[in-house]
């Protein structure tokens, strides 16, 4: 069967289930409006250790467990651990994952992450190489803070546009089971849409989400119809009103369908968060507690799962680059039987 | 896609909210006065005390730097900095901010490669081009006195 369906697109011959997924958050995520719904609301943002990368890395460490005791799988039974976050050199996924002695596939999608991962995990399962596949994403605010902005202490104010990033982990389990199934994914193309401002990265990223969703209706020769829901990574609200405005010059109409996890995690009118949250743990943990739970409620049956990124550096903005987005499309949806 | 850099950047500029231009200029303008004011009054108690004008300058600015410091260090001089913006980063607290920040965050790597080089990782610029401009004001004073 050809799986490959279009310029970007792959449609899996089988469903890969999704078995488990769980998600582990800060204390300001645990505050917010859908703070019950996580597996775990950590009090101390430094989790005990004595540096925000170490914190960042144990945030990843409890996550893959949480992830695999929800799944009821153990470590070893996986066969590849795909796991992404903000920092150089992947610092928060190694250094949480360096004793899991598993295979492991490291990747960077800046925050879109986590759809990166699934994507790249379903094809593996779908290809017959591989039965479990763990998929992480991490960030944390203030390691992020530290690495593209400032010291923490450092007084200065954040413009309405920016967004504020998500302290988190969470661990998705793909592998054989019914009920909320990847079906496929569409593979997101760098776009660049000249945005220099890196606090206004919703405006940077939404060319890639409406380029990818576009691309996946085109490929698969689908509408918003087709999906209970379109969900994006961390446009924000600015990125929101952009996306809308995009896919509306490309024909299609997608102000019902569409939500974005940086707009449900925190609430800013008392959260102070302006455009809303993001980061690699944004997505994923959004999906983990709250969009995934309404599938397996039977809730929503069909979404579109489409993580964004930034693909910027500290040193690519400090030399004048302008920001390439990306957006990584998951095909979810809910199946009776299981597919493998 | 058929859309131009330029046009977009029309579009973002539109759905961008803008930072509260008056709002946020009245805070600085108000906290920035009342910390200069403060100086002052600490100017004028060290005189009181018996400090002559110099030693009484030193003495305020030391008294600024310490509290700043101070401040940094328990997690409050931020959230005076989110508040009044330019008022807090201005003056002389301000730039005790920008020194003690990094030193307390980059400290985990160490107090050579962390704390050492680190810390004038924001005040660096403020102290290199500072020098230089009054390098520059010192040397046209000299020939247009």
């Amino acid at each position: 069967m050809q799986k490959r369906c279009g310029a970007q697109t792959v449609l899996f011959a089988n469903p890969v289930g999704i078995m488990a997924a769980a998600s582990i958050v800060g204390p300001k995520e645990g505050e917010g409006p859908l703070g019950a719904k996580f597996d775990r609301v950590e009090k101390d943002p430094m989790l005990g250790v004595e540096s925000w990368e170490k914190a960042e890395s144990e945030l990843v460490k409890a996550a893959a467990k949480a992830a695999a005791e929800k799944a009821r799988v153990a470590m070893d039974d996986f066969d590849y651990i795909i796991a992404g976050d903000l920092m150089n050199q992947s610092t928060g996924s190694i250094f949480g994952l360096r004793e899991t002695m598993r295979p492991y596939l490291g990747i960077f999608g800046a925050c879109s992450a986590i759809g990166e991962g699934m994507s790249i995990g379903g094809m593996l399962i779908d290809g017959g190489f591989a039965s479990k596949v763990l998929c992480l994403a991490s960030s944390h605010f203030c390691s992020a803070e530290k690495q593209f902005r400032f010291p923490l202490e450092f007084g200065s104010q954040r413009p309405p546009t920016s967004s504020w990033t998500v302290t988190g982990a969470a661990g998705v389990v793909l592998g054989a089971a019914a009920g909320p199934s990847v079906m496929g994914c569409t593979t997101g193309k760098m776009i660049d849409m000249g945005v220099k401002d890196a606090h206004n990265m919703g405006a940077a990223m939404a060319g890639a989400a409406a380029d990818t969703i576009a691309a996946h209706f085109e490929d698969a020769s689908r509408t918003a119809d087709y999906y209970d829901l379109i969900i994006t990574g961390d446009l924000g609200y600015v990125g929101q009103e952009l996306l809308l405005e995009l896919m509306k010059k490309k024909g299609h109409d997608i102000a019902h369908k569409h939500r974005d996890c940086g707009i449900e995690i925190f609430d800013r009118n008392t959260q102070d968060t302006h455009s809303g949250g993001s980061g690699c743990a944004c997505s994923g943990v959004v999906f983990a507690a709250f969009f995934l739970e309404r599938m397996k409620s039977g809730e929503i049956g069909r979404i579109l799962f489409v993580p964004t990124g930034a693909l910027m550096s500290p040193v690519s903005v400090q030399q004048g680059e302008s920001i390439p987005g990306i957006a990584h499309a998951v095909v979810i949806e809910n199946v009776r039987t299981c597919g493998q | 896609m058929n859309m131009s850099k330029k046009e977009y950047g029309e579009m973002v500029k539109k759905a961008s909210p803008n930072s509260r231009l008056v709002s946020n200029c009245v805070k600085a303008f108000v906290v920035g006065g009342l910390i200069c004011t403060f100086g002052q009054v600490l100017y004028a108690m060290f005189g009181a005390l018996g400090a002559g004008r110099e030693m009484s300058g030193t003495l305020v600015a030391v008294s600024l730097i310490f509290l700043a410091i101070l401040a940094t260090g328990i997690g409050k001089y931020d959230d005076l900095a989110k508040f009044a913006g330019a008022g807090a980063g201005v003056p002389i607290t301000g730039f005790a901010n920008a020194v003690a920040a990094p030193a307390i965050e980059f400290k985990k790597e160490g107090y050579v490669m962390g704390v050492g080089a680190k810390m004038f990782l924001i005040a660096g610029p403020v102290i290199v081009y500072g020098t230089l401009s009054s390098m520059v004001v010192g040397l046209i004073y000299y020939f247009v006195r």
